[in-house]
């Protein structure tokens, strides 16, 4: 290993940003104000723009079909950002099968639609566990899974981007969108949970 | 369900990447942390250079990962999320001449 | 493309990380076992090339479904999910027919 490397993994990780910032904005490769206007339009990514697609595919049986077509484009027809993005997949829970999205190797999440990703899904529990013991797993989240319920792992190694489509709890039947968005959390939409009226 | 241990969960006994953590024995019975944990203005900062970089063509996530799977186990684990990519960014930078030893050297002990 | 949906295939045994530095995006667990591909999820650069800013030659991308239970033969104690699947994105260049 050489010196710079020792330097690089024992910086401080503040200074080691401050210095990079400084170094790219002197090269005019970026300035500070792109770096605040890529904050300001990641920070619109969150739980409620997948929710407002499940709110939707719930009511709405042909957005549901194209939505399971074409994920990207469903997002894009709700207004969502995707130019520049990972192709969009979604998962459909049934009575018969619960999806569960990881991805073991670094932590890709479909960020267009839920926000940045929460801190357990980059945890290594969390990383490790999915694959193999996802029912353990999820309970976690005080989710039980029925044993005549198949679970699908999803592990998104590649290209995807994975997004689950979890049940309409029963008892929502009058519910409006707005409603029923609400009760939808991020961890529905990758298959720790599943929402409840 | 009995109790899982560790030794239920045996390892492929060929050595894998610290970042390739599908099923990894010594986590199997590690609880998950489903707190919600702030965002801090470092790791949205961090990200948000990684976005322009990607879309000026500086570098691309593939090469980000490269960069944190070559971080070494201990630091791996030691390290934030946020805090392995301005270590894997830097890297990238220094590997593609856009900055050099001496600059970055330079910028860090301005810094202290 | 060469590969169908529905065809039975084996992720290569093969361990790149022994040899030297690289990026894969077959994960470890996985590499040997046998699987069913699903569908055809388009073509993308190669990452193995993109990671070292090599030029990338588009690569098949397939979902494959894997046998959960099957993955981790050694198994779990009382685990009653003997069904479950595991669904993962891999390379056409890791795959092999059987």
């Amino acid at each position: 290993m050489s010196i710079l490397d020792t330097a690089l993994l024992e910086a401080d990780s503040d200074q080691l940003l401050v210095a990079v910032r400084a170094l790219l904005t002197a090269k005019g490769i970026l300035s500070p104000e792109e770096i605040a206007e890529r904050i300001s339009i990641t920070d619109k990514g969150s739980p409620a723009q997948g929710a407002r697609m499940v709110a939707r595919a719930w009511t709405d049986p042909d957005y549901r079909a194209r939505m399971l077509a074409d994920a990207t484009a469903a997002a894009e027809e709700m207004g969502i950002m995707m130019r520049g993005m990972p192709p969009l997949g979604v998962l459909e829970n049934t009575p018969s099968v619960h999806n569960l999205v990881v991805c073991t190797l670094c932590s890709c999440y479909p960020r267009a639609v839920l926000g940045y990703p929460p801190f357990w899904f980059k945890s290594a529990a969390y990383r490790a566990r999915a694959v193999r013991d996802p029912r353990g797993l999820v309970a976690e989240w005080g989710t039980q899974l029925a044993d005549d319920v198949k679970v699908r792992v999803v592990d998104s190694t590649a290209d995807y981007r994975w997004m689950v489509l979890p049940m309409r709890p029963a008892g929502t039947e009058t519910w409006g969108l707005e409603q029923l968005a609400a009760i939808v959390r991020e961890g529905d939409m990758i298959g720790v949970s599943v929402p409840t009226a | 369900m009995e109790k899982l241990l560790d030794q239920d969960f045996p390892d492929k006994d060929v050595p894998r990447a610290p970042h390739d953590m599908g099923g990894v024995s010594k986590f199997m019975c590690e609880p998950v942390d489903t707190e919600p944990h702030a965002f801090t203005d470092f790791d949205r900062e961090v990200d948000a250079i990684r976005q322009i970089l990607g879309m000026k063509k500086v570098m691309g996530v593939d090469e980000l990962r490269r960069g944190i799977e070559a971080i070494p186990e201990a630091e791996y684990h030691r390290l934030s999320y946020y805090q392995r990519w301005i270590r894997s960014i830097t890297e990238n930078l220094l590997v593609k001449g856009m900055i050099t030893e001496a600059e970055l050297l330079a910028a860090l002990e301005a810094k202290r | 493309m060469s590969f169908t949906t529905g065809q039975k295939v084996r992720v290569k045994l093969d361990w790149p990380e022994t040899r030297g530095p690289c990026h894969i995006r077959t994960p470890h667990y996985l590499r040997g076992e046998a699987g069913v591909v699903k569908r055809h999820l388009g073509d993308f650069p190669n990452p193995e090339d993109l990671a070292f800013a090599r030029p990338a030659a588009s690569r098949p991308l397939y979902h494959v479904a894997f046998d959960q239970g099957a993955v981790w033969h050694h198994g779990l104690k009382g685990n009653g999910g003997t069904c479950d699947e595991l669904l993962v994105e891999i390379y056409e260049h890791w795959l092999e027919p059987i």
